[in-house]
Parts: structure tokens; C-alpha cells; sequence
């Protein structure tokens, strides 16, 4: 076994420095069609309301952002550069409250109309003040924003209520689709969730529903010269194993989400250095999301024993073995200087403690209390393999221990968001908080109970107002001590949802496959503009 | 009374012969059908006494065990979540009999009832209703589970839904077309000029006429029945984790077909034995209960 692993290890680390050398020496390759295989399906096309990687891995390179994480530097919370604007991000003028930002005018949307600022602007008004009845997911990551001008065709001003460090990653988020003004005021807000027009690297061919979508490059995209793939295919495959086989026989290039340590073990030792690993820490996590509309979910005492009675670091220790999961850690990406170290959540949240026999103890002590000894209950799940069903069984399995009984409900992914956004009839959910951006004072927002995505149907004004001094919160002693705050709020004092384990990506690709980098996050360096075959 | 005489001559089943004779008998007669009943038989014992049969709880996770491989603390080994395969293969059972006898039964007793009511009504009620059960059997089996899974969704008790409806046409049209024959029979034109009811005329006169090809479709969807939940549970869409259910399990095991195979391997043995031991079972019923089959052995 141990000569095996070394083997691996060895291939996968041959196969790594193989392509960063050749990297550096190789010239970019026009031509061919990328072949990407999505585990997932897409609930919309409609960046500004999905969270999934189901939308973002096949329909984002069809649009543009307003800046970008730099897609040759993408491991960096820090480097972003333009995409629709021009030059340089901006910095913060007035003390932090003033962004401007100049729009390029050599961009056209794939329908021939020229892009300008007010295209920009119609986009931000519907992702930051949305009217009512609208969903906009990222609402709560631009509530500094005050207000968005065009004092000319191609000027943006953002004003901001306050300093924020959190505004200009925000703006990077790869769902901001810019949409064309046109297009929103001639077909209303709901338009973009079934039909697409860009400006992105690639202009759309067609969805097949349940098989695939296609993309062939926009001669007209704006960043000279890209892209250099003919066109993409992005073929729907929810079963993992598929995709794998789908790699491995040939079928397909690249899988952009991530494989378990077992299927890129598997990838490695059948093809050798035909195949390229990337692997990277991950800005995501799956949550258990309790309804508090619904009883007994609606105690802290029942929900808090939820939390309690999932043990950790057995699942990270194990769980690592069979799925993208591994990490253990609080609200905060744990790799970043903000996160709560384990020994401090260990003291002060519920089910952090490292003595699990006294946490089963206080698990059937709070049920007890609540009333609900022999509680039972179905957890709502989503129908992806990896890490959903695989943390589902897993999570059962630990409420088990605690006495608690669980049957799972899972539905593929549309209707799956349908019950969380709109039925809500479910008791506890799997949810998830995959961030792009790793910017944490914005990727916590979805703890807010007014965030636009959070399912558990709650309101605290606690929240909010810590969540408010965050934002406004200049060094990082101040910002740690609120972040300590809030997470204690929502994981200990409200127990408004849980945390369970967070991810590991490895992304073993074609070797073949040039130009895309791994980032923490599989909805980042989406666009495919940057991507060329050496075949 | 008549018919009675020379149909035990035929079989040559003397009465009085002890039990053990006329099972010995049996079973060389249909030697395939015996060991298909046998495994069926198996497979009840091992559903009702899966407690007792069973050395883990098929759903306890024991994680320093993840991916063991046959041994005598785990006679098939264990699944990616440290659990007993054997356990989970034999409660599996329970899970594949429960939806395959109430599928059965219903999509058999309820093709029953409207295949004889529309063989005997006939007229308009007859057409209406084939018609009805031609646009159901247009249908394979399989896509008609799937419709039915994503209008009710999934779980075992969604699953005997959408295997039962599909049974229930099939059911109906075979036992019309005996129906049919029965209805013409001079002792239901008596029983009519009598004055008996519909109901006493079906119940009493027709429905025991068609028992022999209703028990053959109730045997042959029992197989079909436990095939069809093990193909939803392999997509997903019927019974779910932690319940042991063989589709379910196989599906699990699909992703660690290279590294640990036997996590696939048991609950797919064990899938096709099943439906093969049901399938035995019942071409053996049919070919004892089947009149010009067994004229014909």
C-alpha cells in the first residue's frame, strides 16, 4: 500500500511540475473544443439569483464581469483585475466610500448592441436594490453600497454609505453577470433565468436539456486575441462516477468542481502522466440548516443538540478519505487569518469539543429538556454524490448515535432549491455556503437572516446589528473580536445552522488541458478565455 | 365435476401419498421451479429473521472499518461507510420483498379487479377502459416508474407507487382476455338467466376462472418488481441512504469498483439471484397452473 501511495504521489507530482514547467515555456494553442463534464444541473441561467456550480461551470464563459479575479493568479484573495473596465481596479477614493470605475467601449453584447456604463449600472441596481419580489442572492455583500451613477456613457460611481474592505471582492463575485440594460427593461428582471446574451468569450449555441450546453467562441470578445478554444462543451453527468469515466475513457477534458482522493487515485494510476492534478484548500462548506418555522426546530435547545451530536473530527479524519471534504472549522474559511482556531471553538461553540462522549451527553440532555428525547425528523438533501449524499449519510448516521432518528428526502438539484426557496416544507436541510471570493466578512452574510439565501427562516436583530459593525469595522484586532461574535451567535448562542466539515478541491484534469489554474473556489477562472488544448 | 377426475389422472398426484413423496415428486417435475421457490423461500427467512441472521446493524458507520475486505469478522466485507455488507445484504432483502409483494399484489389485484369488470361490462366500458390501458402499456415499465417517480418524488413509499401503477394494465389485460372466454361459458349465461347479481356472477363465476393467469402475472411481477426498485434506488430516485437496499448499495459501490469490488458485487449477486430465483419460481406456477402447458408435459 505505501509503495502504491509513494507511486501516486510521485506521478501527480511529476504530472504537477511537468505542467508548470511547460507552462512557462509553452505558447497558447488556438483551436479545438473543451469538453467539461458537470455534475449538476442548471436551475436558471440567471447568475444574480443561483448559487450553483450546476449554472456557473456551463453557462458563465457565455458573460462578463465587471472586474475578475485575475485568472492567472487565481489562489490570490487579493489580485483582481478588469474585465468590462479599463486599466486597473479601482482604489477607494473619499476615504474609502468613492469606486470608479471607467467602462471599456470596445465591448458588444452577442446581439450587436454596444456595451456601456448604463448596462453596468442596470445590472448592479438588480443585484444591490432588487424590487421587491425579486431574489438577487448577493444583496447582503453590497450593503455599503449607497448608490450607482453614470455621470457618462462609460463612467461607473459607486458611493458607499461606508468604508468597506469587502466591497471591491464582492464586485469580483463571477455571478455578476452583466446583463444589457435593453434586455432587463424590455423583459423585466425574470428574463435572464431562461435566455442568455453576453459579452463573454463564448456566445451560446444551445442547452439540451439533461445532456449538455454548448458554447462557440465570440469573435467579437474584447480581451484581444482570446479565447483560444473553438468552443466548449459542458456535458450535464449528476453521477460522479460518470464523469470520471468520462475523463479517464477520453469523453471528456476536465471536471472543474473536484473528485474525492479515491477517484483521483484511481485517474492517476490508470493514466500516468496523461493526467494533471491541481489540488487546493476550498471556500466551501455544507451546512445543516434547520427550519424554525417548523417544530421542534424552532427551540435553540433542539437545534444546538443537532450541532452537538456530529462529530467533527471523526468525519475529518474519514470523511477525507471517500469525499471532497476535510477541513474542520467555523463560519470563516479556515485558512484565513479571520477564522476562529479550533481550540477557541472548541471553548466557546457547541460541538467543537473534542471529548464527543460529553457532547452526545449534552445532546441528549438539551433533547431531553426540549421535550423531544426520541426525536425524529427527514433531512432534506440535494442529489449530487459528492459531498452531499455522501455528509447526508454521514450526518444520519452521527444523529443516530445521539438517538436521533433521520430518514433522508433528496431531490435533484431544481427542485431541491424550489423547497428551500419557495415551499420551504422541509425539517433540516443540507445547505451549503461555496463561496468565490474568499472574503470573509461577505462570505458570512450568509448567516444573516435577511440574506437572501439563507433557508432557515429566522429573524435577529443581534445578527444583523454585529454583522453591521463588521462591515464597518477598519482594523483586523476589531474585525477578529466581531467575527468571534458573530459566530458565536449563529453556531452556539441561535444554533441557526451548523457547520459541518469544509472542502478539499482536487481537480485532476487531461494533461492536455493548458491554462486554467486551480483557485479556492470552483465557481472561480470559469470564463474559459484563458484555456487552450496542447493536443 | 366431470373435468374433475381425469386432471388428477393426468398429473398422476395420487391422493394420499405422504408429503414428502409428493414434494419429491414435485421437484423432479420442476426441478428449476424448486430451486426458485427455494430462494425465494430464502429470501423470506432472511427478511423476517434479518435480526437474528445479521451480526452489525446495517446502518451503524463504523469508520475505523471504511472499505475492509471480505474477512470472518466481515463475511462480504464493508462499504465506504465502514458498514456490514452481509448485514445490509440480507436486511436489503427486506426492503426488496416489501416492494415486490406490495406491488405485486396491488398492481395484480387491482389489474384484477378492472380486467374482469371489463371483460364482463364490455360495450363502451370495455373500450373505454382499453383504451385507458393502452396509453399506460405504450409505456415501458421503466420510463412509466420514472414519470410517476417525478410527479410524487422519491422514497420507498413513492417507489411502490410508481412500480405498482404500471403493473395494474398489464395485469388488467391479460386477465381480460380469459375473462372474455370465461364470460361466454354456458354457466355464466345460467347464473345471468338465474337473475344472480354482476357482482355474485363475477365474483362467484368469472374471478375464480381467471386465477390461473393472475397468480402467473402476480409471481412474474414480484421479480419485476424487485428489479424496478433496485433500478430507481441505483438512480437515485427511490429508497434512500442509510436504508439497505441492494440498487442503493450497488450504486455506492459503482465508485469503488477498481479499489474494493465486493461493495458492488454482493448487493448485484444478490439482485440477480433474486430475480432469478422469482423467475423460476414463476414460469414453474405458470407451467403447472397454465392447462395447455400442462397438457403438453
Amino acid at each position: 500500500m505505501k509503495s502504491h501511495g509513494l507511486k501516486l504521489a510521485v506521478a501527480a507530482t511529476v504530472g504537477l511540475a511537468f505542467t508548470a514547467g511547460a507552462a512557462v515555456a509553452d505558447t497558447p494553442k488556438s483551436g479545438g473544443t473543451l469538453n467539461i463534464v458537470v455534475g449538476s444541473k442548471i436551475p436558471s441561467y440567471d447568475g444574480h439569483i443561483e448559487s450553483t456550480f450546476g449554472m456557473i461551470h456551463p453557462i458563465r464563459p457565455f458573460y462578463s464581469t465587471l472586474i475578475r479575479v485575475n485568472p492567472d493568479n487565481p489562489s490570490s484573495p487579493v489580485d483582481f483585475v478588469c474585465d468590462l473596465c479599463e486599466g486597473s481596479v479601482p482604489a477607494g477614493a473619499e476615504g474609502g466610500t468613492k469606486f470608479t470605475f471607467k467602462i471599456r467601449k470596445d465591448v458588444k453584447f452577442h446581439d450587436g448592441t454596444p456595451l456601456t456604463a448604463a448596462d453596468v449600472k442596470a445590472t448592479y441596481d438588480k443585484i444591490v436594490f432588487p424590487p421587491e419580489g425579486v431574489a438577487s442572492s448577493r444583496k447582503a455583500y453590497f450593503k455599503a453600497v449607497d448608490s450607482i451613477t453614470t455621470p457618462d456613457d462609460y463612467t461607473l460611481v459607486f458611493k458607499l454609505k461606508h468604508p468597506t474592505a469587502t466591497f471591491i471582492p464582492a464586485v469580483a463575485m463571477p455571478f455578476n453577470f452583466v446583463y444589457a440594460k435593453k434586455d432587463l427593461d424590455a423583459n423585466g428582471y425574470n428574463w435572464h433565468q431562461r435566455n442568455i446574451n453576453g459579452t463573454g468569450a463564448f456566445t451560446f449555441v444551445e442547452h439540451v436539456a439533461g445532456s449538455h450546453v454548448s458554447g462557440k467562441k465570440y469573435a467579437g470578445y474584447h480581451h484581444k486575441g482570446r479565447p483560444y478554444l473553438d468552443g466548449y462543451k459542458a456535458i450535464s453527468a449528476p453521477k460522479m462516477n460518470v464523469r470520471l469515466q468520462a475523463i479517464r475513457g477520453g469523453r471528456a477534458d476536465i471536471e472543474f468542481r473536484g473528485f474525492p482522493p479515491k477517484a483521483r487515485d484511481d485517474l492517476v494510476k490508470a493514466l500516468g502522466d496523461k493526467i494533471t492534478v491541481q489540488e487546493s484548500d476550498w471556500n466551501c462548506v455544507l451546512l445543516l440548516t434547520p427550519n424554525h418555522e417548523v417544530k421542534p426546530f424552532d427551540d435553540p435547545r433542539v437545534r444546538r443538540a443537532l450541532s452537538l451530536a456530529v462529530n467533527r473530527y471523526e468525519g475529518s479524519k474519514y470523511l477525507s478519505r471517500i469525499a471532497i471534504v476535510k477541513t474542520v472549522g467555523g463560519v470563516v474559511f479556515p485558512a484565513h487569518p479571520l477564522a476562529t482556531s479550533i481550540e477557541d471553538l472548541g471553548k466557546t461553540v457547541a460541538g467543537y469539543n473534542t471529548d464527543h462522549a460529553a457532547n452526545i451527553k449534552e445532546a441528549k440532555r438539551l433533547l431531553k429538556e426540549a421535550g423531544h428525547p426520541n426525536l425524529s425528523f427527514t433531512l432534506h438533501n440535494r442529489g449530487v454524490d459528492q459531498p452531499y449524499r455522501v455528509v447526508g449519510t454521514w450526518a444520519i448516521d452521527q444523529w443516530k448515535k445521539a438517538g436521533i432518528t433521520v430518514k433522508q428526502w433528496v431531490q435533484p438539484t431544481s427542485p431541491f432549491y424550489a423547497t428551500l426557496r419557495k415551499k420551504g416544507d422541509f425539517d433540516v436541510s443540507i445547505d451549503f455556503n461555496c463561496q468565490a471570493v474568499v472574503n470573509p466578512i461577505a462570505d458570512i452574510s450568509k448567516f444573516l437572516p435577511t440574506a437572501g439565501n439563507n433557508y432557515a427562516n429566522f429573524a435577529d436583530t443581534e445578527l444583523e446589528s454585529t454583522y453591521d459593525a463588521l462591515l464597518k469595522a477598519g482594523d483586523e484586532g476589531s474585525q477578529k473580536a466581531l467575527v468571534r461574535k458573530y459566530e458565536k451567535r449563529v453556531l452556539n448562542d441561535l444554533a441557526s445552522q451548523a457547520i459541518t466539515l469544509w472542502w478539499y478541491k482536487i481537480n485532476p484534469h487531461r494533461s492536455y488541458v493548458k491554462g486554467w489554474k486551480i483557485a479556492p473556489s470552483h465557481y472561480l477562472n470559469q470564463a474559459l478565455d484563458n484555456i487552450w488544448l496542447d493536443k | 365435476m366431470t373435468t374433475a377426475e381425469p386432471f388428477i389422472e393426468n398429473n398422476k398426484i395420487p391422493d394420499g401419498k405422504p408429503l414428502s413423496v409428493r414434494f419429491g415428486r414435485m421437484v423432479r417435475a420442476q426441478p428449476l421451479g424448486a430451486a426458485g421457490a427455494f430462494v425465494v423461500l430464502l429470501m423470506i427467512f432472511a427478511a423476517i429473521f434479518a435480526e437474528y441472521i445479521t451480526p452489525y446493524d446495517p446502518e451503524n458507520s463504523s469508520y475505523e472499518f471504511m472499505l475492509v475486505g471480505p474477512s470472518a469478522d466481515f463475511l462480504m466485507g464493508t462499504d465506504q461507510f465502514g458498514r456490514d455488507i452481509f448485514s445490509r445484504v440480507i436486511f436489503g432483502a427486506r426492503t426488496a420483498l416489501m416492494v415486490g409483494f406490495i406491488c405485486a399484489i396491488i398492481g395484480s389485484s387491482i389489474g384484477l379487479v378492472i380486467g374482469v369488470g371489463s371483460a364482463y361490462f364490455g360495450g363502451r366500458i370495455d373500450l373505454y377502459v382499453q383504451r385507458v390501458i393502452d396509453i399506460f402499456m405504450a409505456f415501458p415499465l421503466i420510463i412509466m416508474a420514472l414519470a410517476i417517480i417525478s410527479i410524487f418524488g422519491n422514497g420507498t413509499d413513492k417507489v411502490i407507487i410508481a412500480i405498482t401503477i404500471p403493473f395494474i394494465p398489464r395485469c388488467a389485460r391479460v386477465v381480460r382476455s380469459s375473462a372474455l372466454a370465461v364470460r361466454e361459458m354456458p354457466y355464466v349465461d345460467a347464473a345471468r338467466s338465474i337473475g344472480y347479481s354482476h357482482i355474485r356472477i363475477i365474483m362467484r363465476h368469472i374471478a375464480p376462472n381467471v386465477m390461473a393467469p393472475f397468480l402467473i402475472m402476480l409471481t412474474a411481477f414480484l421479480g419485476e418488481a424487485i428489479l424496478l426498485e433496485a433500478s430507481l434506488s441505483f438512480l437515485g430516485l427511490g429508497v434512500q441512504e442509510p436504508t439497505p437496499a441492494w440498487g442503493l448499495m450497488l450504486q455506492g459501490g459503482t465508485e469503488y469498483a477498481e479499489s474494493a469490488p465486493w461493495v458492488a458485487i454482493w448487493p448485484g449477486l444478490a439482485i440477480t439471484i433474486a430475480v432469478f430465483g422469482f423467475n423460476l419460481f414463476g414460469d414453474a406456477v405458470r407451467d403447472i397452473l397454465d392447462p395447455r402447458l400442462r397438457a403438453n408435459s
